[in-house]
């Protein structure tokens, strides 16, 4: 059994709510905040929500990670672009606009991790996390930002070849890697295709190149989107096995 | 998976939308994707907008491929019966 961080309550008491904070350019952006009942000392996680929004099961993993002794914080990353709409006709729109920008990622998810930092219970360690379309957003995070560790779960478009004519303004990230600045841990689908075991081998080995600190789990029989407890692609196996491995990972490096 | 892929277009015409209210919709976007609500892994989703109104201005659809592509049969069996003449 994983240790639960000293930051957890032993009720599993959280409270959580919606602030506002400074994000990219300054600009005031809406974030979901979950912290555990209690004063003591903890790390804190920014958790970046998926392409689909910032939806309700985004902020069921955020108030999941307050259970387990973290404050957490998940910037709505459409707050511009949709402010008060319903989270799947804001996600409608910045798709429409060809997603969201890197740069205005990077400054959103720096914006989550200072006002983590500030909090009066912070021991001053940030981790971020992020699935599919996050998960590629939290190795951009981390390339850019201090940050103490950072979970990638199924990110696609880290490695491999982006389509031509692809509408979304995505690009891979294999030139930013050297700038890798936290522990890196990898959970990904060896069912997927996107990205695909190849991609998963690929930056596998520009991180081993690198000499980066990375840990890589690859589960059979999964597909992509495991995590996700109200899709068919739900794998309750993968699942379980990638939560503990996340919670032993953010222990290690952002508990205490 | 997350394709990524979009496509884009401008659309003449109403919808019925939120709240039972018919609106003028300019915009569709096509993309192949985790839907939101069907119960499949990815399905075709098609959104009609009209972004001047906000966002809530749209209706959404959510179709396996299959269905998609019988939707597709279907507009374009539906076109084909319409006199020339008539097609403005």
């Amino acid at each position: 059994m994983t240790q639960l961080p000293t930051g957890a309550s032993a009720s599993g008491s959280l409270t959580a709510t919606t602030v506002t904070l400074p994000g990219h350019g300054g600009d005031t952006i809406e974030a979901y905040v979950a912290m555990p009942e209690g004063d003591t000392r903890r790390g804190g996680v920014v958790v970046i929500h998926h392409l689909p929004g910032y939806d309700r099961p985004t902020k069921e993993i955020a108030r999941r990670f307050a259970e387990l002794g973290y404050d957490a914080v998940c910037p709505n990353l459409y707050s511009r672009e949709a402010p008060g709409a319903s989270p799947d006709d804001a996600a409608a729109v910045a798709r429409s606009n060809g997603g969201v920008p890197d740069e205005r990622l990077v400054g959103d998810v720096a914006g989550a991790v200072e006002y983590l930092r500030a909090l009066p219970t912070s021991n001053g360690k940030v981790g971020v996390i992020g699935h599919c379309s996050g998960g590629r957003q939290t190795v951009l995070a981390a390339c850019h930002l201090d940050v103490d560790a950072a979970v990638d779960c199924y990110g696609a478009f880290v490695t491999g070849i982006i389509p031509p004519n692809l509408p979304l303004k995505v690009t891979t990230l294999v030139d930013q890697l050297p700038e890798l600045r936290a522990p890196l841990l990898g959970l990904f689908g060896a069912e997927d295709s996107h990205p695909s075991p190849e991609q998963v081998a690929e930056l596998e080995q520009l991180l081993t190149d690198l000499g980066k600190d990375f840990e890589f789990h690859s589960y059979e029989g999964a597909g992509h989107a495991f995590f996700a407890v109200n899709r068919p692609s739900y794998n309750v196996a993968a699942a379980n096995d990638g939560w503990e491995r996340i919670e032993s990972f953010f222990a290690r490096h952002i508990g205490g | 998976m997350c394709t990524y892929l979009t496509v884009k277009d401008g659309v003449e015409g109403s919808a019925k939308g939120p709240g039972g209210s018919w609106f003028r919709v300019t915009d569709v976007t096509v993309y192949y994707d985790h839907p939101v609500h069907a119960m499949a892994e990815h399905t075709l989703n098609i959104d009609f907008s009209a972004p001047a109104a906000g966002p809530g201005a749209r209706v959404a659809l959510e179709l396996t491929a299959e269905s998609a592509q019988a939707l597709v049969a279907a507009v374009q069996k539906a076109l084909d019966a319409v006199p020339v003449e008539m097609l403005s």
